[in-house]
């Protein structure tokens, strides 16, 4: 009935592989949520702002980045852009996708924060000769990432996961990418893929402890 | 010396200042009296810049403030202002709270703006507070903090915009303190206040403001003693 024989140690062996796969795994995810992060803070002011110029291409981004899926989103970076000649490699299509997906969706939790943050908070760094840019680097933003912040890290583990989906454009250095280059060598399916689950989840849990570790070292009040 | 002419300021249809008057000499406290809505906060953010006006001009020391030309940034580094709410920067200790703008916008060193923090922390009796964040802090204390931030740019004027308000009447006592040990060292004041001893006892000139209108300007004597206008006598029975 079940003939299967599980072959844990073909897999293990392939660890040291699969591990330099984790690290392009978190190279992609960290660049993608620090570029992401950037492009987030200013789509959410200018989501906020008063000028149609700014808000309505602001509001597009998000639309587009939170209703259609993460497949399509790097699909288009890889192969929709090749229509018009630009050429990114499996690895750039996949940092563009997730940074697209993540602006999107960071830029609403961070619009949230703002709206968290009283008025009042400029106006008292504003009345104290500060200006307007001054007063959001050092009044509101800081206040703005704590409020953010653990629906941040969530945005993390989730980039983290979505890198998998880059095996779809050809990329092969990445944990997924490995995996399954090792899987079409050997088809230790199971054993591979789930050593691989293993490490994304040890990846997103060692995540979130480094980020409770930051919180508590960043915020203190 | 502070010069308001003739300042006409709106929000939407609605006219909160018409057509004030009034000029403040160094070393002059002016409480500023009146109902709700009567315009007397409003005039203390257009003094500022915080509002920009509809026409009149307001000038502090000969810098006309609505001006185009004018730095406000620069200009705002005279006058201190403190308002009802305290807000306090949660994020940052009380020290920090008051070095932040004479480090970032006045350009001294860490050491230098924590030595002046320190000294006006400790004229506010907040000595004790200064790595302690502002949530752990009462309402008086957050407040006292908040003039000591104001006061860590050396302003020339200090605008206080009902700055006992929101507090517990246990705590407006040593708020109100602190305030006639500023007036008593010579700063020149803007108190807008609902504390009636207060502007009895340290101001020099009372102004009663009804309806966008300085209805009624005097030592306090006068004011409280000999009102002229029907609504100042109004106002005044009220509070009582």
């Amino acid at each position: 009935m079940f003939e299967y024989t599980f072959q844990w140690r073909q897999a293990f062996r392939a660890l040291p592989q699969m591990l330099d796969g984790a690290l392009v795994t978190m190279q992609i995810a960290v660049l993608s949520m620090v570029i992401g992060v950037t492009i987030a803070v200013l789509l959410a002011v200018a989501r906020n702002a008063h000028s149609p110029w700014l808000r309505w291409p602001a509001t597009a981004w998000v639309e587009v980045a939170r209703n259609t899926p993460a497949l399509f989103q790097i699909y288009m970076a890889h192969f929709g852009l090749g229509s018009f000649g630009i050429y990114l490699s499996p690895y750039v299509a996949l940092l563009a996708g997730i940074t697209f997906n993540n602006a999107g969706y960071l830029c609403e939790t961070f619009r949230g924060a703002l709206r968290a943050i009283p008025a009042t908070q400029v106006r008292a760094g504003r009345s104290l000769g500060m200006g307007q840019v001054m007063a959001f680097r050092l009044i509101v933003l800081p206040q703005m990432f704590r409020i953010a912040f653990l629906p941040t890290t969530n945005q993390m583990v989730w980039a983290i996961l979505m890198t998998s989906l880059g095996v779809t454009v050809g990329m092969s250095t990445d944990l997924t990418g490995v995996t399954q280059d090792l899987n079409a060598r050997t088809f230790r399916t199971f054993e591979l893929f789930a050593l691989a689950g293993a490490l994304y989840y040890c990846i997103a849990k060692a995540v979130m402890f480094a980020a409770r570790l930051a919180a508590w070292r960043l915020f203190r009040y | 010396m502070i010069e308001i002419e003739n300042v006409h300021k709106s929000f939407g249809a609605l006219e909160v200042l018409k057509g004030i008057n009034l000029t403040v000499d160094k070393g002059e406290v002016v409480s500023v009296i009146g109902g709700s809505g009567s315009g007397k906060s409003t005039l203390l953010t257009c003094i500022n810049g915080l509002e920009p006006i509809n026409s009149g001009r307001i000038l502090v020391d000969g810098i006309e403030v609505h001006a185009k030309t004018t730095d406000l940034n620069k200009l705002r580094r005279k006058i201190g202002i403190v308002f009802q709410q305290f807000n306090a920067f949660p994020h940052l200790t009380v020290l920090e709270n008051v070095t932040l703008a004479p480090r970032k916008v006045k350009g001294l060193s860490r050491q230098e703006a924590e030595e002046i923090a320190v000294k006006h922390l400790t004229h506010v009796g907040l000595a004790e507070k200064l790595n302690v964040y502002p949530g752990r802090l009462s309402g008086g204390q957050q407040q006292r903090m908040a003039i000591a931030r104001a006061l860590a740019m050396s302003p020339d004027y200090m605008l206080f915009d009902e700055v006992t308000s929101a507090l517990d009447p246990q705590l407006v006592g040593e708020v109100l303190d602190t305030l006639k040990m500023l007036a008593d060292e010579g700063m020149t004041m803007i108190c807008v206040t609902h504390e009636m001893s207060f502007a009895r006892d340290v101001s020099n000139r009372v102004a009663f403001f009804h309806k966008g209108v300085m209805a009624e300007i005097g030592p306090p004597e006068q004011i409280f003693g000999n009102a002229q206008h029907e609504e100042t006598r109004k106002f005044l029975s009220s509070v009582r």
